[in-house]
């Protein structure tokens, strides 16, 4: 869907990879051997108050965390709006509420986890801390959350109602929600090599967690360096050859063909069986074209397609596409139109087309 | 991008009635839905009030006849029965070539399950087909499963205001053009973790609450879903539709000043209700009714009055807050209220604010606690919540050259 052009002008990440305060670009990747990912703390006094510091929990400094990132490198002290994506929201806070109040009986509860157990609790502080009073929502679809904020974004961008606007996906790990879930095979039971993760055949993904956000804006200026071309979401594809249309069409509308595309980064998680679907469209419709990975880096989580538009719209401001999320040194041109393409058990499927700042 | 979008399709559950006539009945005679807690087990029966629906897991799985295979939530059945409805009442179909959408709100998703199979989730898990039903998109899709929807579905949670923004978000897909009709709305089941949670906050009223009244203890909570078709002023000419209403305006602010009280002066609510009315192209002397978040905490109430002051001067509109009768619905209550406002604005009454008695002296005004006839053209519905997440969405009435049902 093309709406009105909408540059990048700055972006953040925490993830399990250093990125915070990086001069280099993933020239190397933390090799882990763990049951989940986790991210990399930042120094968390340099970016927030150290008296509030004390009450964050983990998912609310990440984020703050990247938003000031983002919002340093656009250079900007404000925005038009707060848009936040995440699948599973404040699991931290959620699961210290429940199970108090499983295990007394709903008795002797006290009120701090339940306030932050919000999923718009990242929105909320990120809008405290910068005294915003503008447009905030929090998208909490699964793997669509991310993309709803990002479109949420566009489309106030082309309504003229947002000049700039802060977007973001943040997920958490946590011990219990990783257990939850290696009980239905989403994520894996037992440690595994990062590095080697796209081999490894236990089922489900390795799981992990993030933040990253992104200045938007509606002109282009000396801190562009990317362009946010489109972005679409597929519910339950009821054949391949839904899901190969519904990327056809994406690039239609923008008014782009496959030839065009330098560079497709995909979201493999190492799970033997939904990663098939990566592998078909890279040996079928998407064959001519280089393919990333990398959840390597970051493992899998909802909101990881956020991870993903960092590192594309990274590698358009480097002009260079990192050995580190290719599986074969990458021989292309330098990318000019970086497609992402992520889906969730072959449910919740995207697409994020971004590109070099066009030239009007 | 001047398209205007209106309403073609409503449905609603709540403890008020479990469709739109039920609904405007019970709030016609003054009927509230808040009693004794019979279905939510939990240790606070006795102590506390709620909006409860009268039906059991079991009983709504047979009413609305799903597939007892799969892993519902209480939270995705409630919206499913009331999407059904806003889909059949907006005439809609499968086959009709339109591009359909879902864009639902839920704040707790499938707790009402996970609070039950929690622990058995982290040891043997026999309960494991409800391990992914705990998410918030879950029963957005088992909604769009039920009613077949494939062009986009989304979720918003924004805590006491999602419903609200899930219409804005509806609103702005079809200005776009990348939707011809989207159901907006929420659902969120009543559950223990809510209702310990705002224990914990002490904001819950042991008895019934009474929004506006300087006696005010508390909120009363409750459990709903509600949903709006929204199409295409132009289509839904085109295509002789039944129009509702209009969608004329709507805005969301950020108080930006606690996350979970409001600002003294409501600066958010004050600018979510001032945007939603310049957006709607009137002025605030034009609406005719607010149908008031009004939860009745003392926090609330006395910060959303200040800000109508501030908004309305000394002409503040009448209003009232229908939460005595369906009781606080979370995700659902941004939407239930617009089909409230939206009822009240087509038979031109307003719905009395039920249990209220003594004025709030720092506001000094009297909400309406009596059926009160009135001509509505412009009705503004609030929803505030945590977060400092503001929102209002100005309803207006459907012109008289457009067909009305």
């Amino acid at each position: 869907m093309m709406l009105a052009p909408t540059y990048i002008d700055g972006s953040g990440a925490v993830v399990p990879q250093p990125t915070v305060n990086q001069d280099k670009f993933l020239e190397e990747i933390l090799e882990y051997n763990e049951r989940f990912l986790q991210v990399v703390s930042p120094v968390y006094k340099d970016y927030i108050d150290v008296k509030l510091l004390r009450r964050m929990s983990k998912i609310v400094k990440m984020s703050i965390v990247s938003a000031r990132v983002a919002m340093q490198q656009a250079g900007v002290d404000q925005v038009d709006a707060i848009m936040t994506g995440t699948g599973m929201g404040c699991q931290i806070d959620t699961e210290k509420f429940l199970n108090a109040m499983i295990e007394n009986g709903e008795t002797l509860l006290t009120p701090t986890s339940f306030i932050q157990s919000t999923h718009n609790t990242m929105g909320g502080q990120i809008a405290l801390m910068l005294g915003n009073k503008n447009h905030n929502l929090t998208y909490v679809h699964r793997t669509f959350s991310f993309e709803s904020a990002l479109l949420d974004a566009m489309m106030m961008i082309a309504e003229k109602e947002a000049q700039k606007v802060l977007v973001g996906g943040i997920d958490e790990i946590t011990d219990e929600s990783w257990l939850i879930k290696t009980q239905i095979d989403y994520y894996k039971k037992h440690a595994c090599k990062n590095s080697e993760v796209y081999n490894d055949l236990q089922p489900g993904a390795l799981s992990g967690e993030g933040s990253a956000f992104f200045v938007l804006s509606a002109d282009r200026s000396e801190k562009t360096y990317a362009q946010l071309k489109g972005v679409s979401t597929l519910y339950k594809p009821r054949s391949n050859k839904e899901l190969e249309d519904f990327i056809k069409r994406f690039l239609v509308t923008s008014e782009l063909g496959l030839s065009d595309i330098d560079l497709v980064i995909m979201g493999n998680n190492g799970d033997p069986v939904f990663d098939r679907v990566y592998e078909d469209l890279a040996t079928g419709l998407l064959k001519t074209i280089p393919t990333g990975r990398f959840k390597h880096l970051c493992g899998e989580y909802d909101t990881a397609s956020s991870f993903a538009l960092w590192i594309a719209s990274g590698i358009l401001r480097h002009q260079h596409v990192p050995s580190t999320i290719s599986q074969h040194p990458f021989k292309g041109r330098t990318p000019k139109n970086i497609l992402i393409y992520n889906h969730f058990r072959n449910i919740n499927h995207s697409l994020i087309l971004v590109s070099t700042p066009d030239a009007s | 991008m001047a398209e205007g979008v209106v309403v073609t399709g409503m449905g609603i559950v709540s403890s008020i009635g479990f469709n739109v006539d039920e609904t405007l009945h019970s709030l016609m005679i003054g009927k509230t839905g808040i009693g004794k807690i019979s279905i939510l087990e939990t240790i606070h029966r006795d102590e506390f009030v709620l909006g409860e629906i009268k039906l059991t897991h079991q009983q709504l799985m047979e009413k609305l006849g799903v597939d007892l295979n799969l892993p519902w939530t209480r939270t995705a059945l409630l919206g499913v029965w009331a999407a059904r409805q806003a889909y059949q009442s907006a005439g809609l179909s499968k086959n009709s070539g339109k591009r359909i959408g879902l864009v639902s709100a839920s704040t707790v998703g499938g707790m009402d399950r996970s609070e039950l199979y929690y622990k058995d989730f982290l040891t043997d898990a026999i309960h494991k087909s409800h391990i992914d039903t705990h998410h918030a998109g879950n029963s957005t899709e088992m909604i769009a499963d039920d009613l077949n929807i494939h062009d986009y579905l989304t979720t918003i949670s924004t805590a006491c205001s999602s419903s609200l923004n899930s219409i804005m978000f509806g609103a702005r897909l079809l200005k776009h053009n990348l939707l011809d009709a989207v159901i907006v709305g929420g659902t969120d089941a009543l559950s223990r973790f809510t209702l310990n949670g705002f224990n914990t906050l002490m904001i819950l009223d042991h008895e019934h609450c009474r929004p506006f009244d300087a006696t005010r203890r508390g909120l009363n909570l409750g459990e709903g879903a509600g949903y709006l078709v929204l199409e295409r002023t132009s289509d839904a000419i085109a295509g002789k539709k039944q129009v509702i209403a209009q969608v004329a305006g709507y805005a969301n602010a950020n108080d930006a000043f606690h996350q979970t009280a409001s600002s003294d002066n409501g600066e958010g609510p004050f600018l979510a209700m001032q945007r939603a009315v310049a957006k709607a192209g009137i002025t605030p002397q034009d609406i005719d009714y607010i149908n008031v978040h009004g939860t009745g905490t003392d926090n609330n109430d006395l910060t959303e009055g200040v800000a109508m002051k501030r908004l309305f001067g000394d002409h503040v509109p009448l209003f009232s807050s229908t939460k005595a009768f369906t009781g606080h619905t979370l995700g659902a209550t941004g939407v239930i209220e617009s089909i409230i406002s939206i009822l009240s604005m087509n038979i031109d009454k307003v719905f009395p604010n039920i249990n209220f008695k003594e004025v709030i002296e720092e506001i000094n005004f009297v909400p309406v606690s009596q059926l009160t006839d009135l001509n509505i053209n412009h009705v503004l519905t609030n929803s505030f919540g945590f977060g400092g997440n503001d929102s209002s969405v100005v309803f207006s009435k459907v012109p008289s050259n457009i067909s009305r049902s």
